[in-house]
């Protein structure tokens, strides 16, 4: 069951919200989109759906032209942010309503709730309803009324984004183990690189109404083909600062300077956008070759794990994340490390270069 | 918004349409073919023009049925509307005592239009009635059928108490809908109770009470059988307001054509007024 | 600013409570430095939020005293605290500007328009709303919206304490934690107490110099973050601080040996008589591949970007590890190897040799 995308457009009311998209997505592949919250991930999202109709453009399902065809008729399921249920129902009739509406046998109705049911860990609840259960029980409850049936398309609107912390992390860790075995496209949108990562597959990171980057999601996060890629998928925020290649050395300015090695030795002469993931600039020297950088410390976070130092350098905010308790004062003069063999450079129209 | 293309949809609206061009469109038109001609029944028709128009507009019959008619709107409104807010303000917002509020303010809402106007016609009369033997007894010259004052008292006392009550309720609701957490942090910010008012229920409010206006003012313009069963326009013509003036000219008078321009110039008023008022409610929301 | 100290504190929401879970907080002696940041850790309806609304007075605790630098204040109004609250979704006044948003407070304390200009424009530069002053506040985003609550309560000079309900809940990764390092800049420009409710363990360790971790209406551990992290004196600490959460493998007792599978463990803390469930408890952080050890499965291995969470097998027992990109993972016959230092013996989930008193 593939989805294809071809050259969607939507507008409304003049305005685009959705820029030309390309996006195949193969049978049985989880896929992440990844943007912040008007990157235009539910919009994208109503469109694969149904709900919208792309002002132009096509979207094909296993080789038929779906374009305008009717949610209804579309054989989906959506989870979304806020726990959708019916309130009236108790949790067997919520899980078990897709399957009446599609008038399968009582029998068949009764086995499939009980294993959705068991796999979520939601048989002790069947029998209350919705408001009598936490957050992340009616959560669980959600999904399970969507993935009881077979959709052919399963669409997740940050379906985590209003649990705790640990139960976020706790129904993170099913599910890909819930999609395993069935040969559906699932899409899940999330404004959280990490999650992003932890949940695998494939992933669309989008940016202002645009899929600036597809692919393998471990791929796509070590390489970046554009700068707004890089900074979709980084959390923190990433390192940027403009450099200078001038023969063998890349220099930010004339204090901060190193000589180009391994792929950066390819560069060709001129102006760069250098880009380094925060866990790349630590407090202590990992590597004798690392770029030695001065900076004011704004403020140092320190978790009891980690550290996380937010300092100035050369007119920008930088941040270093590093294992280990590293106390600094604010307004301290600080020595960071930063491993420049990790760093992208992207070239004036923020393509990546190497 | 852009939904899916789907034809089937026009279908099901189908009887709607039917319905509304039945219910309003061919009568309006019957009425805009009157107010442009003259009859003298047995359907011989006379093309007049704008005549009636003309003729109304200069009459001061007409003006006097619009002034009473538009003093009485204004009056009610700026007694309802204020007096709704603070009842609704003072209601509980939670436990049991909600719902006896909720239903004693529906009370008035529930009663039929001519029941409300016979209730206040016995209520009100000077010699049997409550408030009308009380006034007199408390040594006020009251009799509503007589004196005009007395009359537009009575009248604007009856429907502040048949009406306040959708003010009530719909600020009531606009009142609940507001978060804990806005009235929380407003103490903590030591906001005094008019501070409170002013900057979170108020502009919460904002919504509701533009419906609960919009509402008020057409109904009270289009009133008719409240006033025709409390005073039948009197005493005199003291209280006939526009909608008993335009009975009286078409059903008493038979005077369609005039009449019909009447209701269309009544019809366009309300339209104009509710238009104007609604826009600039809306275009302040979106600044 | 004030010390907070709350003594002998209880709350229900029923009128008349019997059993402990009519407790929605349940007995509570804690004391708060002037100037010190906390943070208030647990899942939801672990009396997190509740504990705060005693603090702040919106809510009176049925048992209990809450003071101020002394001073009982439990009967106060939230007004006469002189503390100031950021909600989880952001309360702004819709009509008014940023300016007069930050103006409120003083206003309604009579305070003159002179005095309030130029505290109003000191705060704006401290939490950059500088720039937008004059618009509108209801057109500002969450993350705007946000720091226009923050300085509504820092315009005031003689705040107690600034009190923060989960205040990220509603912004976007990049921009929370950019937030997040902006609390923490400015609880160490003015070094107000101020006191931060949150389930995102992130967020409390990085904020507070103190956590106060909670769990069913009870505090299970109050401690630094390096405490919390290192040193967990409840497995629901250690489950709840860290992600994935310690490790909590069940083990037999012999002459006050850990004992695995029949393999000995060595471990931080020592048990003489354990009475009750005993526990091995580590860290994923502190578990390696090695030659020798206790044998496991490798089930999944995920890529976390930075590092990979290696979940295993432990005879029925999941043990995550945590493991530095590169680091090599045994395909077949893989041995874990525990950190001494940092293993460490639980009984009924407290920490052997601790005892259950905090």
């Amino acid at each position: 069951m593939s989805l294809e995308l071809k050259q969607i457009v939507k507008a409304v009311d003049g305005e685009t919200h959705i820029y030309p998209v390309d996006l195949v997505l193969e049978p049985g592949s989880f896929n992440n989109l990844l943007g912040t919250t008007l990157a235009g991930k539910t919009s994208l999202m109503q469109l694969m759906a149904g709900l919208e109709v792309p002002t132009s453009g096509e979207i094909w399902f296993n080789g038929k032209n779906v374009t305008g065809v009717a949610v209804q008729k579309r054989n989906v399921s959506m989870v979304y942010q806020q726990f959708i249920n019916y309130p009236m129902m108790s949790v067997y009739e919520n899980i078990a309503s897709p399957l009446r509406v599609a008038r399968y046998p009582e029998a068949e109705i009764k086995k499939r709730v009980g294993d959705m049911a068991e796999v979520l860990r939601i048989s002790e609840m069947l029998d209350r309803r919705p408001n009598e259960l936490s957050g992340g029980q009616q959560q669980r409850t959600a999904m399970a009324r969507a993935l009881v049936k077979e959709s052919d398309l399963i669409l997740l609107d940050e379906p985590l984004a209003n649990l705790d912390f640990k139960l976020r992390e706790e129904l993170r860790d099913e599910l890909p183990r819930l999609f395993a075995k069935r040969d559906c496209v699932v899409v899940y949108a999330t404004t959280e690189p990490t999650e992003a990562l932890l949940l695998g597959g494939y992933t669309a990171a989008m940016s202002e109404g645009k899929i600036v980057q597809f692919g393998a999601t471990g791929k796509i996060y070590r390489r970046p083909n554009s700068l707004q890629s890089a900074k979709v998928f980084s959390e923190p925020p990433i390192n940027t600062a403009m450099v200078k290649k001038i023969g063998p050395q890349i220099a930010i300015n004339k204090n901060v300077q190193w000589k180009a090695r391994g792929k950066a030795k390819k560069l060709a002469d001129g102006d760069y956008m250098m880009a380094i993931r925060p866990h790349h600039v630590t407090p202590e020297r990992l590597d004798d070759k690392a770029v030695e950088i001065e900076g004011i410390v704004e403020v140092a976070e320190l978790s009891g794990s980690e550290s996380i130092i937010h300092f100035d350098a050369f007119g920008q905010k930088w941040v270093s994340q590093s294992h280990g308790v590293h106390p600094f004062s604010n307004g301290a003069t600080a020595h960071l490390f930063a491993d420049v063999s990790e760093a992208f450079y992207f070239d004036a129209n923020n393509q990546l270069v190497i | 918004m852009n939904k899916p293309v789907n034809q089937k949809a026009w279908f099901f609206v189908l009887p709607v349409l039917v319905l509304v061009a039945f219910n309003a469109i061919i009568p309006l038109m019957t009425v805009v073919n009157y107010s442009l001609q003259e009859t003298f029944g047995s359907n011989v028709f006379l093309w007049s023009g704008l005549m009636w128009f003309e003729e109304l507009l200069r009459s001061s019959r007409f003006q006097d049925s619009l002034g009473r008619q538009l003093f009485f709107t204004f009056t009610i409104l700026v007694i309802e509307i204020p007096l709704g807010v603070i009842i609704a303000l003072a209601m509980p917002k939670k436990g049991p005592w909600v719902s006896v509020c909720l239903v004693l303010m529906a009370l008035p809402l529930l009663i039929p239009w001519n029941v409300v106007g016979a209730m206040w016609n016995i209520f009100a009369l000077p010699e049997i009635g409550l408030l009308g033997k009380t006034l007199n007894s408390l040594g006020f010259d009251y009799n509503y059928t007589r004196q005009t004052g007395n009359a537009w008292f009575t009248l604007i006392a009856m429907d502040v108490w048949h009406w306040t009550s959708l003010v009530v309720l719909l600020s009531y609701a606009g009142l609940v809908s507001i978060p804990d957490a806005y009235y929380q942090a407003a103490r903590i910010d030591g906001a005094k109770s008019w501070a409170i008012f002013r900057y979170i229920q108020l502009p919460k409010m904002k919504r509701v009470l533009t419906i609960a206006i919009l509402l008020r003012f057409m109904d009270s313009f289009n009133i008719y059988t409240e006033p025709l069963v409390l005073t039948g326009g009197g005493p005199g013509n003291s209280t006939t307001l526009l909608s008993i003036d335009l009975a009286k000219k078409a059903l008493g008078e038979f005077d369609l054509g005039p009449a019909a321009a009447m209701s269309l110039i009544y019809f366009l008023i309300i339209l104009l007024v509710s238009w104007v008022f609604y826009t600039l409610m809306m275009r302040n929301e979106e600044q | 600013m004030a010390k907070i100290t709350l003594s002998n504190l209880r709350h229900s929401y029923m009128p008349d409570p019997k059993n402990p879970e009519d407790w929605a907080l349940k007995q509570l002696d804690v004391d708060w430095e002037d100037g010190g940041a906390y943070a208030l850790l647990g899942p939801s309806g672990c009396g997190k939020t509740t504990l705060l609304n005693i603090i702040s007075g919106l809510l009176t605790p049925s048992h209990g005293k809450v003071l101020f630098d002394g001073k009982d204040v439990t009967a106060l109004p939230p007004d006469q605290r002189h503390i100031a609250q950021v909600f989880q979704f952001p309360v702004v006044y819709d009509t008014m500007t940023v300016y007069d948003n930050l103006a409120f407070p003083l206003r309604n304390r009579g305070v003159n328009e002179r005095e309030v200009d130029i505290r109003v424009r000191e705060i704006a530069e401290m939490t950059d709303l500088t720039p937008m002053l004059q618009n509108r506040a209801s057109g500002l985003t969450a993350d705007g919206k946000q720091k226009i609550s923050l300085g509504r309560g820092l315009v005031r000079e003689n705040v107690n304490a600034i009190l923060f309900d989960e205040p990220l809940t509603v912004i976007d990764p990049h921009l929370k934690f950019l937030l997040r390092a902006k609390l923490k800049e400015l609880h160490q420009r003015i070094n107000n107490t101020m006191i931060y409710v949150t389930h995102d363990q992130t967020e409390a360790l990085t904020f507070a110099d103190q956590v106060v971790v909670m769990n069913m209406g009870e505090v299970v551990q109050i401690g630094t973050p390096i405490e919390l992290f290192e040193k967990p004196k409840h497995t629901f600490v250690g489950h709840f601080i860290g992600s994935p959460g310690m490790n909590v493998i069940p083990c037999e007792i012999e002459n006050g040996v850990a004992m695995i599978g029949g393999r000995k463990i060595k471990t931080a803390n020592k048990v003489d008589k354990p009475k009750g469930k005993t526990e091995i408890g580590i860290r994923p952080e502190f578990i390696n591949f090695a030659a020798k050890g206790i044998a496991t499965k490798v089930v999944k291995v995920t890529d976390a970007g930075r590092f990979d969470i290696v979940q295993t097998n432990c005879e029925g027992q999941r043990v995550n590890l945590i493991l530095a990109k590169g680091a090599g993972i045994p395909s077949e016959n893989a041995k874990l190897a525990f950190d001494p230092a940092n293993t460490r013996i639980y009984v009924d989930g407290w920490l052997s040799g601790e005892g259950q008193q905090i």
